[in-house]
């Protein structure tokens, strides 16, 4: 230990250690106050000298109009309103189908086969799998089977359910932790007092896992608003007002993309596109973090 | 309530309880067949490809010139092939060592509050999504590499903003490994009068380095499946590079670039991509599972 080049090693390591951390949080505060400084700047009145108060008046205008008016001139001109149809319908497709499969696969799991039972193991690795699949090959799987084999063609309706099956891993994990969480003592308890599987499920754990089961849930539609690659070659890039769950949607994360990469002039609504998504993403796990408070608050009250 | 009348409500206990199990037994099934269905349809779609191409074609054609007959066009994966395994091993250096640094900062140096802030942090990191490290690389790093070296969009600035995106993975994963090395191992270390450096350099990382190695496993795995940050910063041209500022592409940006219009055994060999890119993942996921058994599942 007391060969000099040890003593300057670790020194050196001591020394990373600050400087790993700072660099990484110089990276990403510079990435974060780039999309701030520039998202706002998209939303700044033009001939305004000096931000006063006619001056927020107008930025409040500009973002309003912005979330509302239609895409002008391939989104250099306008706001953003279809793109925000049509993310949200997206998601809601892609929560309405991973949902039932995701509460039914975690309940099963966790209330209806042991712990170490060879169905459940079997199920357990191809979700591993499953959650460890790149989002590209999302894409190409729901190409080929949503858009051609089932004829759906770039939708909505194509694309809600290729997410669908890229949360259906992170669904089904915290769906299944708030179940195992609920004390055995209570089934225990249900089926010394008569009740059928079906009343403990439904009476006893499913409404204490409830807080968990929302949690996961907006994790998942956080997860799926984030996704871009796995929506180009589904849901497609059309950027009208869609008129039904088969037209063609361009989600919010695509239209960031497009007007970066293949709009010359784009990278101010690209900048402000981005900045609505990252507040969406961070309201949204907000709303997360709040169910899982509650579900921790309500444990501590129980015990 | 209304639901009371519905014909579900009058069955028998017993029939309930049948219907609930064999309900949930086939969903589970259905969850479960997903990834066979995900691996049946990339294997039918690239049949074409394989049959007429043939594997070796993939690395002995000279250029990527794809064609919609396979008898025309050229198919050669090696310049993307190469570009992956770049980007990706690039990012995995910075990250690996930035990210355990930044879990034992957390963990061992930092004061309880600033350990607090930067956790909140890289919580935030993992959560910005790929588009967003995309349109930054774009707009900032590669006008910055371009003013060094020209032309910006490049190896290097894909290995940066990938390393920040898989960060967090590393970050938390390290964390996590940590917080497994057994309580008495550090006290011991304590005991005999060991400085912080060396308890944490020789005593808590030693014992972690299983965990460790999963850390950064699994963290290639996500940066070899990246799509967008690397399609939006490196370029995307077709050729082994000569350097760090040379461009490239990687063989998730020929998916997102070429599906679009892609035809007969062009398209067919990007699903050849497709399944070459989850064979590597996978057992990249499967070494990682090895390594640290008993993890619960969805944690990539």
């Amino acid at each position: 230990m007391a060969r000099p080049d040890a003593r300057w090693s670790a020194r050196a390591l001591e020394a990373a250690v600050w400087i790993a951390p700072a660099i990484v949080a110089g990276m990403f505060l510079w990435l974060l106050g780039d999309l701030l400084a520039r998202g706002v700047a998209a939303f700044l009145p033009r001939e305004a000298d000096a931000f006063d108060f006619g001056a927020a008046i107008e930025l409040g205008r500009n973002i309003v109009a912005f979330l509302t008016s239609a895409p002008e001139r391939a989104g250099r001109g306008g706001g953003i309103a279809p793109i925000l149809v049509s993310t949200g319908l997206i998601l809601a497709v892609c929560i309405a189908a991973a949902l039932p499969f995701g509460l039914g696969t975690a309940l099963f799991l966790s209330e209806f086969v042991p712990l170490r039972s060879r169905f459940g193991t079997l199920v357990r690795r191809s979700l591993d799998v499953l959650a460890g699949v790149p989002s590209i090959v999302f894409g190409l799987f729901g190409n080929a089977l949503f858009c051609r084999l089932l004829g759906l063609r770039f939708s909505i309706l194509s694309g809600g359910l290729t997410l669908a099956c890229m949360v259906l891993p992170l669904l089904i994990r915290t769906a299944e932790e708030s179940f195992r969480a609920v004390p055995i003592s209570q089934r225990h308890a249900a089926a010394a007092a008569g009740f059928s599987q079906w009343s403990t499920v439904f009476r006893i754990v499913l409404p204490q896992a409830a807080p968990g089961l929302v949690a996961g849930l907006i994790l998942g539609i956080g997860r799926a608003l984030a996704e871009t690659a796995a929506l180009i070659f589904t849901s497609g890039y059309v950027d009208r007002m869609p008129g039904s769950l088969l037209d063609s949607g361009r989600a919010l994360s695509i239209h960031i993309y497009d007007l970066s990469m293949n709009v010359p002039g784009g990278n101010a609504h690209a900048y402000a596109s981005a900045l609505v998504l990252i507040v969406l993403l961070v309201l949204i796990n907000a709303a997360a973090r709040w169910s899982t408070m509650r579900l921790l608050h309500g444990q501590e009250r129980r015990a | 309530m209304w639901w009371r009348n519905c014909r579900l409500f009058r069955l028998r206990s017993a029939t309930r309880d049948r219907m609930l199990i064999g309900t949930s037994r086939a969903l589970a099934c259905v969850s479960a067949l997903v990834v066979v269905l995900i691996v049946a349809f990339l294997i039918g779609e690239s049949a074409p490809a394989l049959a007429r191409v043939g594997p070796v074609r993939f690395f002995t054609d000279e250029s990527w010139h794809p064609t919609a007959d396979a008898s025309a066009g050229s198919f050669g994966l090696v310049p993307t092939l190469v570009g992956t395994l770049l980007t990706s091993a690039g990012a995995i250096a910075l990250a690996g060592g930035l990210g355990i640094l930044s879990a034992a900062f957390t963990r061992f140096y930092a004061p309880r509050r600033l350990a607090g802030w930067y956790a909140l942090m890289v919580e935030l990191m993992a959560g910005v999504p790929s588009v967003v490290y995309g349109l930054w690389g774009l707009m900032v790093l590669v006008p910055l590499i371009a003013a060094v070296r020209p032309p910006g969009a490049s190896l290097l600035a894909g290995i940066v903003v990938l390393a920040l995106m898989i960060l967090p993975t590393v970050a938390l994963l390290a964390d996590a490994a940590f917080a497994a090395v057994p309580r008495d191992c550090v006290t011991a270390a304590a005991a005999l009068g060991l400085t912080r450096g060396a308890s944490v350099f020789r005593v808590v990382v030693p014992a972690a380095r299983s965990g460790l190695f999963t850390a950064v496993v699994l963290a290639s795995a996500r940066a070899l499946g990246e799509t967008m940050a690397v399609l939006m910063v490196c370029g995307n041209v077709v050729r082994i590079p000569r350097g760090v500022f040379d461009p490239v592409r990687t063989l998730t940006a020929t998916i997102a670039l070429e599906m679009g219009y892609a035809r007969g055994d062009h398209r067919a060999a990007l699903f050849v991509c497709g399944l070459v890119l989850l064979a590597a993942v996978t057992i990249l996921v499967a070494t990682a599972h090895a390594a640290g058994r008993g993890r619960p599942h969805g944690t990539t």
